[in-house]
């Protein structure tokens, strides 16, 4: 699988999910600068976490626009799989790649704490090693993860079956306590119209190995694998 | 010619940090505040003397950075 990972200045999970998929694949990711227009073909683009460009304006709104995202918009339009996490998620959503936008989280503070999340579909690129467990645990840190969009865009995703991940708490009920961050129907992650496309604000790389406190999102990243491969 | 930008966020848009503005006003014993909305102010110094053609300048700055047209308004003015 050939992989690459763009990164951003300020961008601050790139490594730990070059760890991730090169632990998973055996074949590390080529990490590309986002000043260049140059992206190499590829089986998955990663839109990694941090804080690109400072988060100034808005979260991942300068990075939406900066030369490279031109090549990943062309090849995400011709069916490469693009993952944004986080602040790659802030980006996808900035750039028109997926519907909505993150505001600033609904209790003002930054959330940096592990949290549950629903898996609502397990036959995605992404989500097809997650038939056994219907409910994971992975990290959030972030401080603009309120997803927002409009009443007709929110029914659009629902009816399209686009919701990815919920906030929930361990038994799997996506209630109001269990919302962290206020996001509209407790909504962690969502697909474009094919599913190849996913944006979602937790890491799912840092928990791929129990010595970094659970492997909640190593399934993740075999999904990946196993259809692309 | 300069463009005063105002950036606003659209009505029904959740304003957590105005809401919080609105109760530390409060608490420092300002009555009668009814809300608070927070946008953003960004000023511009532009080549163009022409009126018109910086108008639409700034438009197209708006709607393709400035603002995001999902949750929020902009609007401005040019002062020479």
């Amino acid at each position: 699988m050939k992989a690459s990972v763009i990164v951003f200045p300020a961008s601050n999970c790139d490594r730990d999910v070059a760890v991730a998929l090169k632990e998973v694949s055996g074949r590390a990711p080529a990490m590309v600068w986002h000043g260049g227009v140059d992206l190499p073909s590829s089986d998955l683009i990663v839109l990694p976490g941090g804080f690109s460009y400072g988060d100034y304006l808005r979260s991942g709104a300068l990075a939406a626009r900066s030369p490279v995202m031109r090549a990943v918009i062309e090849q995400a339009k011709s069916g490469v799989p693009v993952l944004g996490i986080c602040n790659g998620f802030q980006v996808l959503t900035e750039s028109g790649l997926l519907p909505g936008v993150l505001l600033r989280n609904a209790g003002l503070k930054f959330i940096c704490k592990d949290v549950h999340l629903t898996i609502e579909r397990d036959d995605t690129l992404y989500s097809s090693d997650y038939k056994d467990n219907k409910v994971i645990k992975v990290p959030v840190a972030h401080h603009d993860g309120n997803y927002f969009a409009d009443d007709n865009t929110i029914s659009q995703l629902e009816d399209e079956g686009r919701v990815a991940f919920r906030y929930c708490d361990r038994y799997g009920n996506a209630s109001s306590e269990a919302n962290i961050n206020g996001s509209r129907n407790n909504i962690a992650g969502i697909y474009d119209e094919k599913a190849c496309i996913l944006g979602m604000m937790p890491h799912p790389e840092r928990m791929i190995a129990p010595e970094l406190g659970g492997i909640g999102g190593l399934p993740l990243f075999r999904s990946i694998l196993d259809t692309l491969h | 010619m300069k463009a005063r930008i105002h950036v606003t966020l659209k009505q029904g848009v959740l304003d957590p940090q105005g809401k919080a503005i609105s109760h530390t006003l409060e608490a420092l014993g300002f009555e009668g505040v009814k809300k608070v909305r927070q946008g953003k102010f960004i000023e511009i110094e532009l080549a163009e003397t022409d009126e018109q053609r910086a108008g639409e300048q700034v438009e197209q700055m708006c709607q393709k950075l400035l603002a995001n047209m999902v949750i929020e308004n902009y609007d401005y003015k040019l002062v020479s």
